[in-house]
């Protein structure tokens, strides 16, 4: 079923918790809402599970206006944060709970429910912890119960809360590839809400970025990671270095340096800044050129898949701290070339370099 | 200049707020309904029924009647025991939740199970039972009279003792829990900074203990000051000596003085609501220097 | 086995010390509470198991028992409605005036028992708000059962409500939600949700509530009359036969009134215990 949100607002007392968000979610995808606390994305959840009321705006449920409809017959599938089991029933009851509310004509016979019951703990593969109860499982297991049970109604779409928030990592990790296998057997829309980028980026097909009510960016995980929409978006998905200057020409003017950008929206003469991953600034040695910004060595982290250099800014930039991202062969490679040694002078220049203007910028950098 | 390692997953404080606005859960005009329909009928009403009728009086006469010696003679007695029935149970109680909570003993399963018996026990039996107890001839009595030559029972002491047995709860009940979830790390690190025993408990683990503990005071002080059941069996109930403040009200009630039993009330109902009011604020206090929720 | 606090070298106190504490601790729990308690069975019991039977079984206490279960059975379950639809709007609900309203909720633990009687007197007797219609009605509620009644409901109503609201909050709604959301509704989330979660403090305010309601004396004796036979309690009774000087037949039926709340003891410490292990698998939970 797809899903979509038109103008949706929503005030806690004076705290803007949505404004004006509209979004369509296409059937049969995974999406994560991705932001960090407090950006909305809960309320956003709880809204198009008629969990939560929007102050204006509708919800959109396969083309039909659900904005009034009760979060009873919406056919939704909720999964909390904290899972919500209903510690005094077994997870059997548990999972059972959906189809026994049911007014007496729709029920189904009690064989009936038991046989659903046992297929949906097999499909979470939990299918010998029937008996138990909830306490007596671990924080995964009590995901995938919490998960079948959401399932037994049969829902139009799945929201999921946080599903994985309150698990320790590695089981968290786990969890992730089992829930996006999952969703490739069920195809059933579904809506994740996280504050985790890696998470987001590695389950979903699609990602919603929020920020303060609003949403950022709205794109494939390789999308929204490579090509960030707004400052926001950058500072979020991983790490950056910012270089403050003023947009000129194509170029960035820091003093009596300068960087090449992008192409930019940036009025000429504007103060900005240009924010680049650590993985696209170059170190090289020649420290007389015009082009790039110089830097002292800091620290060279070599350990795992990529090592790290840290340096200080010197100069037009000093005081400022930057962080460059190389796999161990191209930190060899320099080494051999320049040496790296701790306190040397090095010039940094950025191979892809997004140009914003000062204000936009300020959020991605706080 | 990583931004993401500063977004830690804690809950938003606006889900607590959004509960406010709307909520899916049904039935709250219902039950909010309901339960003020029956505070309205069970509290409010009678309650204002003696505030309306007390002000027929004029300010004078009622005065006159509230601050007459012998009403007087009973607010010194009630409040006074009443207050000394308090410090005594905070000391006592404050000892015994110490040793439920901290130590071993034989008993100590009972001794818990029957701290609440003043709760449990209907006040008269608890009033006959002190009674007999301190009597001339009683277990207790025999040897307080004998031997030091006191005098409990039928006598303000006896006004004392029975306000003691129906506090013992309060004090205990409320400092226990929190004595319970006092971390030893906080007298771990007060005896690493080089803290004596006794240093570390005035200074570390009273302060915590404080809230709870007069909040426990006052809970006993309140009872004490409308006990009645268990009072008047052993107080003798002599005017101007051992009568206290609710016996005056029956007394006045048996005499059909139905204005005067009202007047004594209204004193007695502003005393309890400002009492209540001092344990709300020693709750919240409690809760805020415990992280308690009461 | 010791506790963590006798085995830890900084929460420890020298053994002259806690074996001070536990002494005092214990004589002022013995003189107050365990011999009051002790003197009940033996003045019950002095004369004579004959005596004591023969004080239980007479005709006034039979029908001081029989008035104080009805009081009882009336009192607790309105007051257990109302403490869950208090719980209920209190707990999983934020409005305005919340904080008064627990005040009020509040209230008859600290209103002296004689002060409730006076009040009903004063709206329900004959010169009272309502005494002059009553009385043209045929109606009597002062000096007859539902005077008793609506006392005994004024002096226990907090009780199950105050068992239940902290618990409730607790809880949060969550569990509730999911029920919603799983197609449930309010009575079905009500009935197989909510209160099977708050089952043990539930029965636990229940029998406290009724421990009360069968104890209460200052205000029911203030509305009561004290017929015998008639609008006499077990607690009034003790009373009359108290001041008749029949002791042993008083202490016959006080003990009644001590056994009881010997059992509401037992169940209580029976509750808390299985509270403590739901609340421990409540914590496993997260």
């Amino acid at each position: 079923m797809s899903i979509e949100v038109r103008n949706i607002n929503k005030k806690f007392g004076s705290f803007v918790a949505l404004d004006n968000i509209s979004l369509e979610f296409e059937t049969g995808k995974l999406v994560a809402l991705l932001g960090p606390s407090g950006c909305g994305k809960t309320t956003l959840l709880r809204i198009i599970a008629g969990l939560e009321q929007a102050d204006s705006g509708d919800v959109v449920l396969d083309g039909q206006n659900s904005s009034t409809t009760h979060v009873r017959e919406r056919q939704v599938g909720f999964v909390f944060q904290h899972y919500a089991l209903f510690k005094h029933m077994t997870v059997f009851d548990n999972v059972a709970f959906g189809m026994r509310m049911k007014p007496r004509k729709e029920r189904l016979p009690e064989p009936m429910i038991s046989k659903k019951v046992h297929e949906l703990l097999q499909l979470v593969q939990l299918d010998w912890l029937a008996d138990r109860f909830p306490s007596q499982l671990s924080g995964g297991q009590r995901q995938r119960i919490a998960l079948a049970r959401a399932l037994a109604v049969e829902p139009r779409v799945l929201l999921l809360d946080e599903p994985f928030g309150a698990l320790d990592a590695k089981v968290r990790k786990e969890l992730r590839r089992w829930l996006r296998k999952l969703h490739d057997e069920l195809h059933i829309t579904s809506i994740f809400v996280t504050h985790d980028q890696e998470e987001a980026l590695e389950v979903a097909d699609q990602v919603v970025l929020m920020d303060h009510g609003h949403v950022e960016q709205v794109g494939a995980p390789d999308e929204v990671y490579n090509r960030p929409a707004t400052p926001f978006v950058y500072g979020f998905l991983g790490s950056v270095n910012a270089f403050h200057g003023r947009s000129e020409a194509g170029k960035l003017i820091i003093g009596d340096q300068h960087l090449t950008h992008e192409e930019s929206t940036v009025q000429h003469g504007e103060d900005a800044y240009g924010f680049s991953r650590p993985h696209e600034l170059q170190i090289l040695p020649d420290i007389e050129d015009a082009v790039g910004v110089l830097a002292t060595v800091v620290r060279v982290l070599s350990f795992g898949v990529n090592s790290r250099v840290e340096l200080d800014g010197v100069g037009a930039v000093d005081g400022q701290h930057f962080e460059v991202e190389l796999t161990p062969d191209q930190l060899e490679d320099i080494k051999q070339r320049i040496g790296l040694e701790r306190g040397q002078f090095v010039r940094l220049l950025p191979s892809r370099l997004k140009l914003f203007s000062r204000d936009s910028a300020q959020q991605g950098i706080k | 200049m990583s931004l993401s390692s500063a977004l830690e997953p804690v809950k938003p404080a606006y889900r607590k707020i959004a509960k406010r606005n709307y909520s899916v859960l049904p039935g709250f005009s219902l039950s909010l309904g309901y339960t003020l329909f029956y505070l309205c009928l069970i509290v409010i009403l009678p309650i204002s029924a003696v505030f309306i009728r007390a002000s027929e009086l004029s300010w004078p006469e009622f005065w006159e009647i509230v601050t007459a010696p012998r009403v007087m003679a009973s607010y010194k007695l009630t409040f006074g025991a009443s207050l000394a029935a308090a410090a005594i149970n905070a000391v006592f109680g404050l000892m015994l939740a110490w040793a439920l909570v901290r130590y071993t003993f034989p008993g100590k399963r009972v001794v818990d199970a029957l701290i609440d018996l003043p709760f449990a026990l209907p006040t008269a039996v608890a009033g006959i039972a002190l009674t007999a107890l301190y009597a001339q001839n009683g277990w207790i009595g025999q040897y307080l009279e004998g031997v030091f030559g006191i005098k409990v029972a039928y006598t303000p002491l006896g006004v004392l003792v029975a306000l003691i047995f129906i506090g013992v709860p309060f004090v205990v009940r409320t400092v226990q829990p929190v004595l319970e979830d006092l971390e030893t790390e906080l007298e771990e690190a007060a005896a690493s900074l080089g803290a004596r025993r006794w240093q570390s408990f005035y200074y570390v683990v009273l302060p915590v203990l404080t809230p709870a503990l007069l909040t426990g005071f006052a809970l006993a002080f309140a009872r004490a000051v409308g006990e009645y059941g268990s009072v008047i069996f052993i107080a003798g109930n002599m005017p101007m000596v051992s009568e206290i403040t609710p016996l005056i009200i029956i007394t006045k009630l048996e005499q059909f003085d139905y204005l005067g039993a009202t007047a004594v009330a209204a004193v007695m109902l502003v005393v309890s609501f400002l009492l209540l009011l001092l344990i709300n604020g020693l709750q919240a206090w409690t809760a805020k220097r415990t992280g308690r929720s009461r | 086995m010791q506790t963590k606090f006798e085995r830890n070298i900084a929460t420890r106190e020298p053994a002259w010390l806690k074996w001070t504490i536990i002494s005092l601790g214990l004589l002022f729990f013995i003189f107050f509470l365990v011999m009051p308690l002790l003197s009940i069975f033996y003045e019950a019991l002095r004369r004579g198991i004959d005596v004591y039977w023969e004080s239980i079984t007479e005709p006034d206490a039979l029908a001081a028992v029989r008035l104080t279960l009805l009081v009882a059975v009336i009192s607790v379950p309105l007051n257990l409605v109302f403490g869950v639809a208090a719980a209920w709007c209190i707990a999983k609900f934020d409005f305005p005036g919340k904080h008064i309203l627990l005040t009020f909720i509040d209230l008859p633990f600290s209103v002296s028992p004689v002060v409730v009687g006076l009040m009903y007197v004063l709206v329900f007797g004959v010169n009272g708000w309502f005494g002059g219609w009553l009385q043209a009605n045929d109606l009597q509620i002062i000096f007859a059962v539902p005077g008793i009644v609506l006392a005994t409901i004024f002096v226990t109503f907090p009780f199950i409500a105050r068992e239940l609201i902290p618990l409730m909050e607790a809880q949060g709604r969550d569990e509730e939600e999911a029920a919603i959301v799983l197609g449930a509704s309010g009575w079905q989330t009500l009935w197989y949700v909510t209160l099977p979660n708050v089952k043990w403090a539930l029965i636990y305010g229940v029998i406290l509530s009724n421990a009360r309601a069968m104890g209460e004396f200052g205000a029911v004796s203030v509305v009561s009359g004290k017929i015998r036979g008639l609008t006499n309690t077990m607690p009034l009774h003790v009373e009359i036969l108290y001041n008749e000087y029949m002791f042993a037949a008083a202490f016959a039926v006080a003990s009644l009134l001590a056994l009881l709340a010997l059992v509401t003891l037992i169940i209580k410490t029976l509750v808390e215990h299985k509270a403590a292990q739901t609340q421990r698998d409540f914590a496993g939970e997260h």
